[in-house]
């Protein structure tokens, strides 16, 4: 329905936004990468985690050497910074194996529950959002309303736990914890495939999404609302379009110009705070790793979530600033 | 009232009652009114604010707001009755009958579509032509209603077109349909008085050739009296009268209509006060004289009391981290003149020739690029603070939009008060007893102070305004389109007391207007600004009289004509 024209590729200021945003967001990553780094120095010292009771002198010195802990701070934020480029966050003090590879394996987890909480949270956000501001004052709408006040008020964890009680242990239709069978596509493994694994997704994807769904209905319905009392609104009416054109093309388009900024940031706090979620519903993803690894100071593990997320969260705010140009034409000219 | 029931007769209006309901009762906005329009004809409707002029458009619509409803009376098209159709025979009816131009054409059209997407889109939903045709219709209408190279201008947004080709591409918008009749509410209000008159005219000669009907919504009385052929006159909800434009404003019956068109301000004569409305009572009184008692005579000393010397302001239009690749506008190019001690110093020109820019360059609002303002032969421009407090304590500003510039958390006695407290005027414990009066003195009322902004009309409004500038009790006073927002008889007021701030307390005033007939009426010596540049600086009655350059006569010649109107009540003129 939307007709996103698409803005010329080649247009020097589009070109000179981008590498503008691009360089901010450089900037941002090398900040978090600072903070990131900073705790392998300043929380505690990784020897003692590493090494068990009946360690030597001659011990920790070489493994000081080994990790390269030895040289002075500057280096060894560069140090961490080449590696970090080329995908190597270092081993996890636990695991004994490279971060890199243990978040591989965690990110497709995170990542289907994510688009699917992200997709639930903006179609039925949208849509709702929509329904409860052409039918303001009616029944229906208001009853959406009162429930969405739900969504907004009651803590994810126990949404979670209210979500098991219901669905898991007393109904007994879907599962309480897990990815359910998986199938592996190449190093991506998905739930999407089987049977179980759909099922599995449902209770974490409501859980984690319904607060941004939530936000998104009431931010669409104020939007709208607000929308429809403008001028080419009513001369659209005074034209005499119909009023489908004049709600689904005329006005909602208006309306996801604000909508997609909070909806941008939203998706990114989807994947930051997949961790309570993950940990209600003991999901493999990046999250419950993240957990763990604070629970065992591994840092590195630490530090590389850190990294993603933040990469993730900057890579987000590029494409809704992209997304902006597309829909708005004010800003191309 | 005479009554036109002629077989072809397109639009009748007959006892037309509008009512909302509100938690007070019924208000009815709309009182058993009654019009007519015929083919080919411009019946204009006139009056203020919340008369009800609006309401008639958007109940003949079939776009009331809210639970606004047709509460009696019938709109009939062709004898036909069209009042009280359910809503998909009035979605048929509009455009498709009856068309209608809002005000304002920035927010008319939808700002994510081209122009070609919502012609094409209208077309279409009327004719139904394919898309090849609509679009080829679209290209005739913007040829049509004057818009040049339409193939690449249907691919274009709103936003790249200037207001009056935007308006322009309404009135098109409207013309999609093939409408009988247009209802024109406002159209040219929000536009530059060059512009305004090429408007009237394609919305004239579109009348004619198509021998549509059109009910011109303004209450502009110049523009009435120019564009229409009849005219109906409103006042709270009800029509006064109605007839021939030129009778109706060359011999008024109706004592609202006398004095409504005694208030507008004429271009060819200088009254000495401006006569107040003196009908239903809101007329207001105030006594500017009394201030004089408690005010301080500071004899001017000799010279000019301002002097803008090479003005200069360039504003970034196109950033770059290159400076030479930076862009700038220059929004003031070079201005310099002097305002004496008691003069009224009026600045004209249309938007964006850099009238309030220069107005908030001499308040120090903003930083000049280049040049200098002196206050009393001292240099204020990049003063040290001491020189510039002092400068701020002698000069006030009263801005246009009487909605925005009044904060609308704070009290009135805090609006007032909250400029002669900052600069340490006044000792606290007077502020109360000098806003009180200030209050009184301006007509609203020492109890206005208790009151927010929101519980006061727009004319009211600007009188706090005017009450917070005297707070201080300045000698310059800097007013920026001070009743452009105003109803004319709101107008008439606001310029009266400013008339008597420069008579009693010897105020020196720097005048801002595009209006050309209130800039007659108010300005001892006017400049004339064309894109930023002063171009012509006479006395007012000089430059009305013997105009010396192409651009101010052109001026003088787009101005509505104001000769239909009746003179009674101009006895004050000089």
């Amino acid at each position: 329905m939307l007709d996103l024209a698409s803005p010329a590729p080649h247009d020097p200021r589009m070109i000179s936004f981008i590498l503008r945003r691009v360089f901010q967001s450089i900037l941002v990553l090398l900040i978090v990468g600072l903070v990131a780094f900073s705790m392998f120095t300043f929380v505690g010292d990784p020897i003692d985690n590493m090494l068990g009771q009946e360690r030597t002198d001659a011990d920790i010195a070489r493994l000081r050497a080994q990790l390269g802990l030895d040289q002075p701070f500057p280096v060894q934020y560069f140090r961490f910074l080449e590696n970090a480029v080329q995908g190597n966050f270092g081993i996890s003090y636990r695991q004994g194996r490279p971060v890199a590879d243990i978040l591989l394996e965690r990110a497709p987890a995170t990542l289907e529950l994510a688009f699917v909480s992200g997709f639930l949270a903006i179609f039925f956000g949208i849509v709702l959002g929509v329904f409860t501001a052409l039918r303001r004052g009616t029944v229906a709408a208001n009853a959406v309303m009162t429930i969405s006040l739900i969504g907004v008020s009651l803590p994810t964890f126990l949404i979670g736990i209210l979500l098991i009680y219901v669905f898991s242990v007393e109904l007994d239709l879907l599962p309480s914890f897990g990815r359910g069978d998986t199938v592996n596509l190449g190093w991506w493994s998905t739930g999407f495939l089987t049977w179980s694994g759909l099922k599995a997704l449902i209770l974490p994807s409501i859980t984690l999404g319904l607060y941004q769904m939530t936000l998104i209905m009431r931010l669409v319905r104020t939007e709208m609302l607000e929308v429809l009392r403008q001028d080419y609104i009513r001369f659209a009416r005074a034209r005499g379009l119909r009023d489908r054109a004049i709600h689904f093309r005329h006005a909602l388009k208006n309306t996801l110009v604000p909508v997609i900024t909070v909806t941008g940031l939203q998706l990114g706090s989807i994947i930051a705070f997949a961790i309570i979620t993950e940990t209600v519903f003991q999901w493999p993803g990046v999250g419950l790793l993240f957990i763990n690894a604070i629970q065992f100071v591994d840092i590195p593990v630490m530090a590389a979530y850190l990294m993603l997320i933040s990469v993730m969260f900057v890579a987000i705010n590029l494409i809704v600033d992209l997304l902006y140009f597309a829909i708005d034409p004010r800003l191309r000219t | 009232m005479e009554r036109f029931d002629m077989p072809d007769t397109l639009l009748t209006i007959d006892d037309l009652t509008v009512a909302f309901p509100t938690r007070r009762g019924l208000f009815e906005a709309v009182k058993h009114a009654a019009l007519t329009v015929e083919p080919g004809e411009i019946h204009g409707l006139v009056g203020e604010s919340g008369a009800g002029k609006s309401t008639i458009g958007a109940a003949i619509m079939g776009l009331l707001e809210g639970n606004g409803h047709i509460a009696g009376g019938t709109v009939s098209f062709r004898g036909e009755q069209i009042s009280g159709r359910d809503s998909a025979a009035m979605r048929r009816l509009r455009g498709k009958t009856i068309s209608m131009i809002f005000q304002d054409p920035l927010t008319s059209l939808n700002p994510l579509f081209t122009v070609g997407e919502q012609l094409t889109e209208t077309i279409q939903e009327h004719l139904g032509l394919s898309e090849r045709e609509a679009a080829q219709r679209a290209e005739e209408l913007l040829t049509r209603v004057g818009i040049p190279d339409p193939k690449t201008r249907l691919d274009q947004y709103p936003h790249q077109f200037s207001g009056g080709m935007r308006q322009r591409v309404v009135i098109a918008l409207a013309l999609c349909s093939e409408p009988d009749v247009i209802i024109a509410d406002e159209p040219t209000t929000a536009l530059d008085v060059a512009i305004q008159k090429q408007i009237l005219e394609l919305i004239r000669d579109l009348t004619t050739e198509r021998q549509v009907g059109v009910i011109l919504i303004t209450h502009d009385m110049g523009v009435i009296a120019e564009t229409t052929d009849r005219v109906t006159v409103m006042y709270m909800g009800e029509v006064v009268e109605s007839g021939p434009t030129a009778q109706v404003l060359g011999h008024p019956e109706h004592a609202y209509t006398k004095s409504l068109i005694a208030a507008v301000p004429r271009p060819e004569v200088k009254v000495r006060r401006f006569p107040q409305i003196s009908y239903g009572g809101r007329e207001t009184t105030f006594n500017i004289a009394d201030l004089a008692r408690n005010w301080p005579t500071i004899k001017p000393k000799d010279g000019p009391l301002i002097e803008a010397r090479n003005l200069t302001k360039r504003f970034l239009e196109k950033g770059s981290l290159i400076p030479s690749m930076r862009r700038y506008f220059t929004a003031v190019d070079d201005v310099s003149f002097d305002i004496q001690p008691g003069e009224v110093f009026g600045l004209v020109g249309e938007s964006g020739s850099g009238k309030s820019t220069i107005a908030r360059m001499i308040a120090g609002l903003y930083d000049l690029d280049e040049g200098e303002v002196l206050y009393e032969g001292t240099r204020v421009s990049g003063a040290d603070a001491q020189t510039v407090l002092d400068y701020r304590r002698d000069i006030q500003m009263i801005f246009q939009d009487p909605y925005s510039s009044l904060n609308p958390r704070h009290r009135v006695d805090h609006i007032v008060a909250e400029p002669a407290l900052h600069l340490g005027m006044i000792p606290k414990a007077e502020v109360g007893a000098r806003v009180a009066e200030l209050l009184d003195k301006v007509g609203l009322g020492a109890e206005a102070g208790m009151k927010y902004p929101h519980e006061f009309s727009g004319g009211q409004r600007q009188r706090i305004s005017i009450a917070r500038a005297l707070a201080t009790q300045p000698r310059f006073l800097i007013c920026d389109e001070p009743t452009s927002a105003l109803d004319v008889s709101i107008q008439a007021q606001i310029l009266n007391i400013l008339k008597d701030l420069q008579e009693h307390l010897g105020l020196t005033m720097l005048f801002i207007s595009h209006d050309l007939p209130v800039v007659r009426q108010m300005c001892d010596r006017v400049g004339v600004l064309k894109d930023g540049k002063l171009i012509e600086l006479a006395e007012t009655e000089t430059l009305f009289a013997d105009p010396q350059t192409e651009y101010t006569r052109e001026l003088l010649r787009l101005m509505p004509k104001t000769d239909l109107l009746s003179k009674d009540g101009l006895a004050d003129a000089v």
